[in-house]
């Protein structure tokens, strides 16, 4: 018997045997459970029938469905080019010498530690009709002499929980790329100055190049948490005015719960894997790591 | 080609003054060297002539320019760094180009000059690997390369071969040697390594402290080492110093050590009778001597090294070492006597370090 404990491959078997355990029950079940679901016609209290494809064919058909997808990617692709460049242009401010470095940091990543819901409902006051802060203030100034309408127009809605959503995510991107700038020896720049390189030159040819993989990380992960977005938008608008701000998450939340068509909502999350996948193996294949980051001779 | 001169430079860093006014000329051509151990200044006064480092006080002129307010890629200058700095991402052939790229130089001319620039350093091979996959001495190489290719007035080296091994750092030394004689382009390089110093420079610069210590041709501050700062640094084994008083009678001066054994020094030795010196002897500069002449020592370690014989002894309570082209073997705590070659010692102040040779 204590031999036995004491092979190797056994052991290692046990002590994995409690992440496995989690991972199983709390992702793999889930996800089987979900893309099963997406083939009944599973209804709150009542078990669902194999129906094969016809969740599928029928959200093809449906306009909201596929208004959310629109909305999804237009949602994605805006917030996450945008909190791209901001997170870029802040990492490389945090990392000059500036006084007060660590301070000005820490303040940064202040959005990304508040709790999502907790800011959603601070922007819901910022965006709303008659109390609006932002309306107020550009009404004092003299710029508007209306309320804006944040939430109740489709298109102002739409803005309006992107920019949210890049407020909350930009920490993240400047600080995993702060990390990025900080591997890069400052000796590199020395030596393109040396060169000849104009301080657009040394970012174009030096900082860029030697970036990528972490952009790549971070880009990743940075799309993957935006096309899933779902706190926001409920806290916010609920996918309203008019369904123009519906994410896939938010209308197969909305389908599956208050609307108690579980097969239908599972469905429509279903779908939403092909997207994913796409992204992941985007940057497994297109950014993976370049022939330059490896060892000697391979 | 320039020559460059440094004159009274001062360097801050916040309050702490880190070079203390500085003058060197070095001329056109010349293959100059700033030594010192750690912490001297010989860097930031490197990185000062290439613009990376302000310049608190003082000029720097580079072939007859002022370039105090001219930034580094103006200046003509091309740097090879500690740890090569070259850039990942770029084949050995683009880290070459990247200047010539910035300058818009045209196709030709870059493929001509790249490929001149291998194949003077031998790294026509390699020109289409990344630096991650050269070696250290290979990556060296392809620094210098990069420095070479831009043909400029001056060449800075900051201890470029500190992150070499010794076999290769001395195979490196006589190829950074042989490649100055061939461009004859002005360089200036920087090093902890007296041996460095002693076989590459025209010119030695020995810092300590912010402050040019000495400066003059490799075997001038071997002969005549201005004070005892320079005299323990340059040469290895290091001169041995012994604690000693003056002593003169009539136009005969003699030193007196501790024990009161007597040793003559060199006629143009000044001082008055009396004076606390400090009397130096290189290891190479003592020999066995019989019964009645010379310095008894006590013998405490015997290093053959084959070419010559390091033997370790103490006089008085000193340690001293001396240095044989012959082979002698000695037991632990055997009583010899070793005599300086008078001509050769060496004579300091005590309380000011200064040398006493005229």
């Amino acid at each position: 018997m204590n031999r036995f404990f004491d092979n190797r491959n056994v052991l290692g078997l046990i002590f994995m045997l409690p992440a496995a355990a989690l991972l199983l029950v709390f992702l793999t079940y889930p996800l089987a459970l979900g893309t099963w679901l997406g083939f009944t016609d599973a209804r709150i209290g009542r078990a669902g029938h194999w129906i094969g494809l016809e969740n599928f064919s029928m959200l093809v058909q449906d306009s909201v469905a596929r208004l959310s997808l629109f909305n999804t990617l237009f949602y994605t692709v805006v917030a996450s080019t945008i909190k791209f460049a901001l997170g870029l242009w802040l990492a490389l401010l945090l990392n000059r010498n500036l006084p007060f470095k660590s301070f000005f940091r820490a303040i940064v990543l202040l959005p990304f530690i508040v709790p999502t819901a907790l800011s959603a409902i601070a922007f819901w006051w910022i965006y709303d009709a008659q109390f609006s802060v932002v309306s107020w203030a550009l009404e004092r100034m003299g710029l508007i002499h209306r309320y804006i309408d944040f939430l109740g127009d489709p298109w102002n809605a739409r803005l309006s929980t992107i920019a949210a959503n890049i407020w909350r995510g930009v920490p993240f991107v400047a600080i995993c790329l702060l990390a990025g700038l900080q591997t890069i020896p400052p000796s590199l720049y020395e030596a393109a100055a040396l060169d000849g390189a104009t301080p657009w030159q040394r970012f174009r040819h030096v900082t860029l190049p030697l970036l990528t993989p972490i952009i790549a990380v971070v880009m990743t992960f940075s799309v993957l948490f935006t096309f899933t977005d779902f706190q926001l938008i409920y806290v916010l608008t609920r996918g309203g005015p008019l369904n123009a701000t519906h994410l896939m998450a938010t209308l197969s939340f909305q389908r599956a719960i208050p609307g108690g068509n579980l097969g239908e909502g599972a469905a429509l999350a279903t779908l939403m894997i092909p997207f994913l996948l796409a992204a992941i193996l985007f940057s497994y294949f297109g950014l993976q790591r370049r022939k330059w980051q490896q060892g000697a001779r391979d | 080609m320039a020559s460059v001169h440094i004159r009274n430079v001062h360097k801050y860093f916040g309050g702490t003054h880190v070079i203390r006014g500085v003058d060197i000329d070095i001329a056109d051509g010349e293959f100059a060297v700033l030594v010192g151990p750690s912490g001297c200044g010989k860097s930031t006064l490197l990185r000062m002539v290439a613009g990376l480092e302000e310049i608190s006080g003082g000029e720097i002129e580079i072939g007859g320019r002022v370039v105090n307010a001219i930034p580094p890629k103006e200046r003509d200058i091309a740097m090879v760094f500690q740890n090569y700095a070259l850039y990942p991402h770029m084949k050995v052939r683009d880290n070459m180009a990247f200047s010539l790229l910035l300058a818009k130089r045209p196709r030709s001319e870059i493929d001509s000059r790249v490929a001149k620039a291998a194949s003077i350093l031998g790294l026509g091979e390699l020109l289409d690997r990344y630096p991650r996959q050269l070696s250290g001495g290979q990556r060296q190489r392809v620094a210098m390369g990069r420095a070479i290719v831009r043909d400029p007035q001056v060449f800075l080296f900051d201890e470029p071969l500190s992150n070499l091994d010794a076999k290769l750092r001395v195979a490196m030394r006589t190829e950074i040697k042989e490649l100055h004689q061939r461009l004859k382009t002005t360089s200036v390089y920087v090093t902890h390594d007296q041996i460095e110093a002693m076989t590459m420079a025209d010119q030695i610069v020995v810092m300590r402290d912010g402050v040019v210590e000495q400066r003059g041709k490799p075997l001038e501050l071997y002969d005549h080492p201005a004070n005892l700062f320079v005299a323990g640094f340059i040469g290895s084994p290091a001169m041995n110093f012994l604690p000693a008083k003056l002593r003169r009678a009539g136009d005969r001066a003699e030193v007196e050590l501790a024990d009161g054994a007597r040793v003559p020094v060199p006629r143009d030795a000044a001082g008055e009778d009396g004076l606390p010196v400090i009397f130096g002897a290189r290891p190479e500069h003592l020999s066995l001597a019989g019964a009645e002449s010379g310095l008894a020592a006590e013998v405490v370690v015997v290093e053959p090294t084959g070419a010559d014989t390091q033997v370790f002894a103490k006089i008085g309570g000193t340690d001293v070492t001396a240095v044989f082209r012959e082979r002698h073997e000695f037991r632990a705590g055997e009583p010899i006597r070793l005599a300086p070659d008078h001509e050769r010692t060496h004579l300091f102040d005590a309380a000011s370090g200064k040398s006493l040779r005229t």
